[in-house]
């Protein structure tokens, strides 16, 4: 039977009717993870005895005919941004490589109580902060399309997971677009969710305002299911809003006639490769044709969003990270210190890469006295420009789409040398975090080989209709999520 | 916008990283460009815009006054670098 | 050259709620170290606070009884700065915009009223405790420290004074009315030697009317280390003028053993705090239907208890000033007027003889062996003249010793005074029969003698006499008035 090619959701089916076992699911994706890892790297940390453990007594359970998860047996791959109680949770990061969690995240907890199986945690740039997964401590994860190539970022390892058939499905972060970057570059469906749809809790924290917890997925069925599990209120997060959680895969439709969509004329112009504008209005057209009214619209204030974002983003990163001292856990410098200042000194020089650190100078800097008002308060106001003018937008139409990325994948090492043009990687996807709305990424086709994100983006809590848009386009152009090369079959 | 070595040390001092001389400079020039290139919004108009701090409009979230569990000493301490009786040891204040 | 003190306040105070600011951790006082400790107050990655509602209406109960106005839309602000009992090195806490703004609170001094500005009370998060290992327990010269953070989280109210103390006995009285105030809300323990009151100072002297150079003092543990620091720290101000010398801004450590404030030497980087709102929370709006239910269970506060003290039950202000900046006290002196004895005199036995008691067996009065109806008790026996004032106070200390009730007590030792005119008459009649010398010195006007002949009555009745009566008697047979 073949597993490696099945959706998470027709698993759940599969192990629920005892067709497959729980063990022989769990284990056939533990044979993939053992035969590509050593070339993907998707993995930080690799957990198949507690995997297989799950996985059995699930389908003891089953066989007991007890009650079991939705999910039950249906195996995950979790960034390891998320706190995983038991399980080390290192962020990417020398800081915390050692560091096992006392406590599992409420969207952890949610999918264990959904049955899934945790088959390892997933690598990411350091602290969530990147956009090609070159910034782990731990090495990058390669791109299964192209081993050459990054797999984005920052849940660079969640994408190539579900990629490269490593695991069904995962969960990752998305503060600026990690998230529907790496799953644009990997050929795979992502979704972040309206700010405060999930929880936090037990994200371990880049910036506050924006960041959101999503699913990483083979296709859209998968991702409104996975939702469906991970969201809904949670009173250990003041953000959280308070809505219950919804069954988005049992009101999926691919009937979307009527509808208006625009594409954003700012993020769909300069600076966009050839070669992904093109799949972009084929897919376009494609609406067209199934009654979509298509149109362009112009939101000025996103030329301006860049600049925000680097401005917001690192200045809550500076506070969230201050906690990393070698006080209570993680990373501690060795030496015989002077006193505790140079302790803190040593250990957050020794453990934070250099990304980590280029971003907690500039937001500390950007909050510092005397800049203040020029930088971060000003930077805020202009992120309420953007709400307006989406606000304004989406009073004219349903939904929002452009590029999820400019390019497709580059080569590693390509964008290393100035932080900025690696910062350009993520201009069409950073405005959706500033206002806080929903976005997902949709595979739509490809450029030179290589795969092209097709973004939708929704007012607040506009998630099934954003599903069921990427469905109905799902449905229509057949998007092949398994990469040529790195295929389930083959092993090169 | 132009930073000088002695900003970068002073940032560097307030976020408790110790930098390498290289390090110094480097950060200087890439957060000279990066502030640069983010100077474009000191242009913008915003007179009379509030700051979004929050894009939810919620208010009044508290829990109520009732004791939870606490954890037990030992996964409190499970994680420290260095610990003594339950309690976190560090190098001297002053 | 004109010298004027200014001083201004800044207090912090444990609210006494059962959970944390942010977490269900216990919020008590002591326990082995981080053994009320979770992932929030210990600053574990990813963990978000939510906060404690009870600790917001505590917030705006003080708020409401210093007279302050209640913002109608507050934000927490992140306060960034690394110190090792700082478990986020944040700490959220509130900036421009506090929970409440613009109050006063009156000082009754000896002889004028000071009326002390409330710039604000706004609401934040304890730190954890630093114990110093070395040579002396202090942090100057440990080797290293150990960190607690049981304490962590803890929910603060911090109220700003404006500069508007002229001096270290205002400065006392104010923090002894606000204590009091506190007490009375129910919102505090209020003990300074727990750390679950602190106050920091910020003093200078205005010379001819121009502001002078603030000088913070920290580390004054109790009123009278406050009172003494402030003191000293004055002195050292108005001598440094005096000899020209330019007074330098900075914050001083107040060493009480040393008796003297020295500036505080710390490798801490200038404070730069970089305030920005705390994105983990949201606003806090308080509506109407909150504060006024908040304002109903404002119970009757020190002032006001102080007035009706003297207006009701015809106090003096000293006494009445006493016995109501201790709640306990007050609560004592209101259940023994129920007694029917009178008033004053049940207070004057409370601050008096019975405060001492107290203080001297370092006993609350809430745990006082001598119950409010047993004072009445003792006072009736006064009034009834069965024992004498003198005997009284052995009575209240055999009361209070033993546990035992004053009536029961006179009974048992036999200690009634005579009070029957005609037993006291026959004594008097003897005494002065067998002291004719003494008798006539008393005729002659010799007010001595009117001692020694009450002396000598006393000791023919073995101390029971009472001594109004006798003291008539000898007067009225020896015709001096």
């Amino acid at each position: 039977m073949d597993i490696l090619n099945r959706s998470a959701v027709e698993l759940a089916g599969l192990i629920k009717n005892r067709e497959v076992s729980a063990l022989r699911v769990t284990d056939t994706f533990l044979e993939r993870i053992e035969e590509v890892e050593p070339r993907v790297h998707a993995y930080v940390n690799v957990y198949s005895e507690a995997a297989r453990a799950s996985a059995k007594h699930i389908d003891e359970d089953i066989a007991r005919s007890e009650r079991v998860g939705s999910y039950a047996g249906v195996p995950m791959a979790i960034k390891d941004v998320l706190s995983t109680r038991g399980f080390n949770t290192t962020c990417g990061s020398r800081m915390l490589e050692n560091f096992v969690p006392v406590y599992d995240a409420t969207a952890v907890e949610r999918v264990k109580a959904a049955g899934a199986v945790m088959l390892g945690k997933a690598n990411m740039d350091e602290f969530a902060m990147g956009s090609s997964t070159e910034n782990s401590y731990f090495g990058p994860t390669r791109n299964p399309w192209d081993l050459e190539r990054v797999p984005g970022g920052s849940s660079g390892g969640s994408a190539a997971a579900v990629a490269a058939g490593e695991a069904p499905w995962a969960l990752g972060s998305d503060t600026g677009g990690s998230i529907r970057q790496p799953a644009s570059l990997c050929g795979i469906v992502g979704l972040k969710p309206t700010y405060g749809l999930v929880s936090r809790y037990g994200l371990v924290a880049f910036a506050s305002s924006l960041d959101q917890v999503g699913p990483m997925t083979r296709n859209v069925s998968d991702c409104a299911a996975l939702l469906g599990i991970v969201s809904g209120h949670d009173p250990r997060d003041s953000t959280s809003i308070e809505e219950p959680a919804r069954d988005y895969l049992g009101k999926l439709t691919d009937d979307v006639k009527g509808m208006k969509v625009a594409i954003v004329k700012e993020l769909s112009s300069e600076g966009i490769d050839p070669g992904v504008l093109e799949q972009i209005r084929a897919t376009m057209d494609v609406l067209e044709s199934l009654g979509v009214h298509t149109d362009e619209v112009s939101l000025p204030s996103f030329e301006n969003g860049l600049s925000s974002y680097y401005l917001i983003a690192p200045a809550e990163a500076s506070s969230n990270l201050a906690r990393f001292d070698g006080v209570r856990y993680g990373y501690r410098a060795e030496g015989d210190f002077n006193d505790v200042w140079d302790m803190y000194d040593a250990t957050r020089a020794e453990g934070f890469g250099p990304e980590v650190k280029r971003r907690i100078m500039l937001g500390t800097y950007a909050l510092s006295a005397g800049y203040y008002d020029e930088y971060y308060a000003k930077a805020q106001k202009i992120r309420t420009l953007i709400v307006r003018d989406y606000g304004r937008a989406f009073d004219e139409y349903d939904l929002l789409v452009s590029p999820t990325s400019p390019t497709t994948a580059f080569k590693l090492g390509e964008k290393m040398d100035d932080p900025l043009t690696m910062y350009l990687s993520d201009i069409c996807t950073i405005p959706v975090n500033l206002a806080g709305i929903p976005g997902l990424s949709l595979p739509c086709g490809l450029a030179d080989g290589l795969p092209v994100g097709f973004q939708i983006m929704g007012p607040p809590l506009s998630e099934q209709k954003i599903l069921n848009l990427a469905y109905a386009l799902e449905r229509e152009t057949c998007f092949d999520p398994r990469p040529a090369g790195l295929g389930a079959e083959k092993v090169t | 916008m132009a930073i000088s070595i002695e900003d970068v040390e002073h940032v560097a001092k307030l976020a408790r990283l110790r930098l390498s001389a290289e390090e110094k400079d480097t950060f200087r020039r890439q957060l000279s460009d990066v502030l640069e290139h983010a100077a474009v919004i000191s242009s913008v108009d915003t007179e009379g815009i509030p700051p979004t701090s929050h894009t939810l409009p919620m208010v009044n979230v508290f829990r109520e006054d009732e004791i939870r569990p606490s954890l037990p000493v030992e996964e409190v301490i499970s994680n420290a670098p260095w610990a003594e009786g339950g309690a976190f040891k560090v190098p001297r204040i002053i | 050259m004109e010298n004027e003190t200014i001083i201004g306040l800044e207090i912090h105070t444990e609210l006494n709620t059962n959970s944390k600011m942010f977490c269900g951790c216990e919020a008590t006082f002591g326990g082995d170290p981080n053994t009320k400790t979770c992932p929030v107050c210990l600053g574990h990655p990813g963990s978000l606070p939510v906060m404690n509602r009870e600790a917001v209406g505590d917030t705006i109960l003080l708020a409401l009884a210093l007279n302050c106005g209640i913002t109608e839309r507050s934000i927490f602000h992140r306060k960034n700065y690394f110190y090792p009992d700082m478990p986020k090195d944040f700490q959220i806490s509130q900036y421009d915009i506090p929970l409440s703004h613009d109050g006063w609170l009156e000082v009754e001094m000896e002889d004028y009223k000071r009326r002390v500005g409330i710039t604000r009370v706004h609401l934040e998060e304890d730190t954890g405790k630093s114990v110093h290992i070395g040579e002396s327990g202090r942090i100057h010269g440990a080797e290293h420290s150990l960190e607690d953070f049981n304490r962590a989280g803890i929910p603060l109210a911090e109220i700003v004074t404006e500069p508007d103390l002229r001096s270290p006995e205002e400065a006392r009285a104010f923090m002894q009315m606000l204590r009091a105030t506190l007490e009375y809300l129910g919102i505090s323990d209020c003990k300074m030697e727990e750390g679950s009151l602190r106050c920091d100072a910020n003093i200078s002297i205005a010379v001819d009317g121009k502001m002078g150079t603030k000088v913070e003092i920290k580390n004054m543990n109790s009123f009278r280390a406050m009172f003494r620091a402030l003191t000293y720290e004055e002195e050292r101000q108005r001598f440094a003028l005096k000899e020209g010398e330019v007074i330098v801004q900075e914050t001083r450590h107040w060493d009480d053993d040393a008796g003297q404030t020295s500036p505080l030497r710390s490798k801490e980087e200038a404070f730069d705090y970089r305030y920005f709102p705390e994105p983990d929370l949201v606003p806090v709006e308080p509506d109407k239907a909150w504060v006024e239910a908040i304002k109903a269970r404002m119970p009757e506060l020190p002032v006001e208890r102080l007035r009706r003290f003297e207006h009701k039950f015809g106090l003096q202000p000293e006494i009445a000033n006493m016995l109501t900046s201790e709640k306990a006290m007050a609560d004592y002196f209101e259940e023994a007027v129920v007694s029917g004895q009178d008033p004053v005199a049940l207070a004057k036995w409370i601050a008096g003889d019975l405060a001492a008691m107290l203080k001297e067996a370092t006993v609350p009065i809430e745990a006082c062996p001598l119950k409010p109806h047993g004072l009445g008790e003792l006072v009736a026996l006064v009034a009834q003249r069965i024992i004498s004032g003198k005997m009284a106070k052995e009575v209240l200390r055999e009361a209070f010793e033993t546990g035992k009730g004053p009536s029961e007590i006179v009974e048992a030792k036999g200690l009634s005074q005579i009070a029957d005119g005609s037993e006291i008459e026959s004594v008097v009649d003897e005494v002065i029969a067998t002291n004719p010398d003494a008798a006539n010195d008393m005729r002659e006007g010799k007010e001595q003698a009117l001692k020694f002949l009450m002396g000598q009555v006393m000791k023919k009745t073995r101390g029971k006499a009472n001594p109004e009566m006798a003291s008539d008697l000898i007067k009225k047979k020896l015709n001096a008035g």
